[in-house]
């Protein structure tokens, strides 16, 4: 019989005991496991965030704020740049960017629906691979059309919280958060993005030509330049008209006026577009629009990647020598931001969940020392049938191990059900997927690390095992 | 088989002093002998079997078995010899609660560092009449059956010598002829020496040699 069995029959005699000591070190391993797990998913799927972009160019600002708010749709937007900068990335001549750049994707950010991001850009978005390898997949309907500036794509988590299907039409509210701003025009959900476990998945894409479009969205012009502009007086008034209002919040109540007012001139210069409105229709089809004049455009963000495999060092301190704009790289401050705060955080609660873990093995050694005084005639038996010292020893640390081992398993499956049925909630809560099978390869350090604390833990019971004077208990009655 | 030569064995006092329990010039045991050991209570009969067993340590003199004195041995090796040499039956059975009749025998050839032979246990367990309890606890055995099972562990390993102290003395009368019989039979079929501790007078009859420490051990005899 070997010696492992026999620590097993041992565990198995004070079973209660065992099963006690067993649960406390598997709660404790839960834990860890469960802290390692939801850390490291959170931890990819921000990275996952980040490497989409090997560039983040915003108004000049906080670093962290325009990568949280760009690209992981937290945060309040920092304030926004001109749309003829954007223009250096994409198209080339004297001063721009164009040559070190291969994809610049703008961000228009400052409405939300039902409290979840809206956010103005391109189809181009969702051209791309949002990790390597991994593009963008549609579970239903597909990328807005460039020419349909009323058309929008919805993340995933966005789609089934707000219920939105593809034909639905939904109307952002002004402000990224909260319902208490304006409501604008109505977008049609062209798409439902397939879940990517990014925080795009939270967020309503909607076409940068209609976000530009709406009330309050075009930057003020002086008179005489608007009217410059042919196809797009309607607009241009309705945003001027707006500003005016805007400006002259001193003297009219501008919320209100400005939003009636706003609409007023939507169906006077918009006669379809008003008509659409009218019937609660979308504006798909709604190819009269003029875009608005490229003057009146700002953008929040313009998201980079690098032509080549490494951002030229002489685009990233162009940007930022120069008065307009910042570049900062998002995976940089990502990783600060998990360094310098998460990360503390996580340490904290690994220390916690740690000291669980410690408790459960001082739990070890106090069951299996309790037990010493009820086996050491057992002891006895064992040494008298030729058993050394140390393989007594040796028995009592293998029951520890066992014990605790056994508690680890039952932890790491506990962990990771825990996991498994939180899920859906971390998922709508986050963005985050975790599932029941996500692993962290730090849990194969626990393995190691629980058999050091058990053979501690079984260490000083064992030494009363090892000391046992076989002649003298055999002589006692049992 | 057995020699032992000088033997001496003292114990603390509380007071200080040191109490002689064993001081034997002599006594030996041929291969395959079976020999009674009768002595009064207290008179160290269970110290000379652990003396023997090398489970204590005698303050002076030699014992050798089958020509090892094992006081000359580390405690470790003089463990490996006792797992792989001697029998060790005990008065009160001391069978592993946790474990069941055939583990029980089996654990009597863990620490021999041999393979474990379960059928040679199941065997064992089936000549003392309990083929149909393998694997019961010993809770669910009788006082008789449970020290069957310890009689099968003491002989799993083929000691050459097995000490029995008291086999009987927790048995009912018809329990005791038969334990007695089947330890004494298997020792003759086995070609082991037998030093078997006793207070039941019957047993005189049936040894070829009977013992009495008090005639021997200088210790008893002073006391």
């Amino acid at each position: 019989m070997s010696l492992w069995k026999i620590a097993w029959r041992s565990m198995q005699q004070r079973a209660l005991a065992s099963t006690l000591t067993g649960l406390s070190m598997a709660l404790g391993v839960a834990l860890v496991v469960s802290v390692l797990v939801v850390y490291s998913v959170i931890s990819q799927s921000f990275t996952k965030g980040a490497q989409g972009f090997d560039l983040i160019v915003g108004a000049k600002g906080g670093k962290l704020q325009l990568v949280l708010n760009t690209v992981y749709h937290l945060s309040t937007p920092v304030e926004n740049i001109p749309y003829s900068y954007y223009k250096k990335f994409i198209t080339t001549g004297p001063g721009n960017f164009r040559p070190d750049v291969g994809v610049a994707i703008p961000c228009c950010l400052g409405d939300n629906y039902r409290d979840f991001r809206v956010v103005g850009t391109t189809p181009q978005m969702f051209e791309i691979e949002y990790a390597p390898g991994q593009p963008y997949r549609f579970s239903s309907g597909r990328n807005f059309e460039p020419e349909h500036f009323f058309e929008a794509v919805v993340g995933a988590v966005a789609a089934r919280e707000t219920g939105l299907k593809v034909g639905d039409a939904f109307k952002p509210t002004h402000g990224v958060t909260g319902n208490t701003g304006h409501t604008h025009d109505p977008f049609t959900v062209a798409g439902i993005l397939a879940p990517t476990g990014t925080p795009n998945d939270r967020a309503l894409f909607v076409n940068i030509e209609g976000f530009y479009l709406l009330a309050n969205h075009a930057k003020p012009v002086p008179h005489e330049t608007e009217h410059e502009h042919g196809h797009a007086a309607d607009h241009a008034a309705h945003e001027h008209t707006s500003r005016d209002h805007k400006t002259a919040a001193a003297a009219v109540d501008a919320g209100h006026a400005h939003d009636e007012h706003a609409h007023d001139d939507h169906e006077h210069g918009e006669h379809e577009h008003a008509e659409h409105d009218e019937h609660g229709h979308d504006h798909e089809h709604g190819h009269s629009h003029a875009p608005l004049p490229e003057n009146q455009r700002e953008v929040t963000a313009i998201l980079v990647r690098a032509a080549n495999q490494f951002v030229s060092p002489d685009l990233y301190n162009q940007i930022n020598e120069g008065q307009v704009a910042q570049a900062v790289y998002p995976a940089l401050e990502i990783t600060k931001l998990f360094q310098g705060i998460v990360g503390n955080v996580e340490r904290i609660l690994l220390v916690l969940a740690g000291l669980v873990i410690v408790v459960a093995g001082l739990g070890i050694l106090v069951s299996i020392y309790n037990s010493m005084s009820d086996r050491r005639r057992d002891i006895a038996v064992m040494r008298a049938l030729g058993a050394e010292r140390r393989t007594v020893l040796t028995i009592v640390l293998l029951e520890s191990i066992l014990l605790a081992l056994a508690g680890g398993v039952a932890g790491f499956v506990l962990g990771h059900v825990l996991i498994g049925a939180l899920s859906p909630q971390i998922v709508a809560q986050t963005g985050v997927a975790i599932g029941l099978f996500a692993f962290d390869q730090y849990e194969l350090m626990l393995v190691p690390l629980l058999i050091v604390l058990a053979a501690a833990a079984g260490f000083l019971p064992g030494l009363a095992a090892y000391r046992t004077d076989v002649a003298k208990v055999l002589s006692t009655s049992p | 088989m057995l020699l032992l030569r000088e033997v001496k064995k003292t114990f603390s006092e509380p007071d200080g002093n040191r109490l002689t329990v064993l001081d034997i010039a002599s006594f030996e045991l041929a291969a395959g002998e079976q020999v009674l050991l009768m002595g009064q209570s207290g008179s160290g009969k269970t110290t000379l079997l652990h003396v023997i067993a090398g489970i204590s340590r005698p303050d002076s003199g030699s014992v050798a078995i089958a020509g090892t004195d094992i006081t000359q041995l580390s405690e470790a090796a003089g463990d490996r010899f006792r797992a792989q040499h001697l029998g060790y039956i005990f008065q009160t059975f001391n069978l592993l609660a946790g474990f069941s009749a055939v583990e029980n025998v089996l654990l009597g050839m863990s620490f021999a560092g041999r393979r474990p032979d379960a059928a040679r246990a199941k065997e064992l367990l089936s000549r003392v009449g309990l083929g149909h309890r393998l694997t019961h606890k010993p809770a669910a055995l009788s006082v008789g059956e449970q020290q069957r099972v310890a009689v099968a562990r003491a002989l799993i390993n083929r000691p050459k010598l097995l000490l029995a102290d008291e086999p009987t003395a927790n048995v009912d009368a018809r329990n005791q002829q038969q334990i007695v019989e089947l330890i004494r039979q298997t020792c003759r079929e086995e070609n082991i020496s037998l030093l078997m501790v006793s207070h039941w007078p019957q047993l005189a009859e049936q040894f070829e040699r009977v013992e009495h420490l008090d005639q021997f051990n200088q210790a008893a005899v002073a006391a």
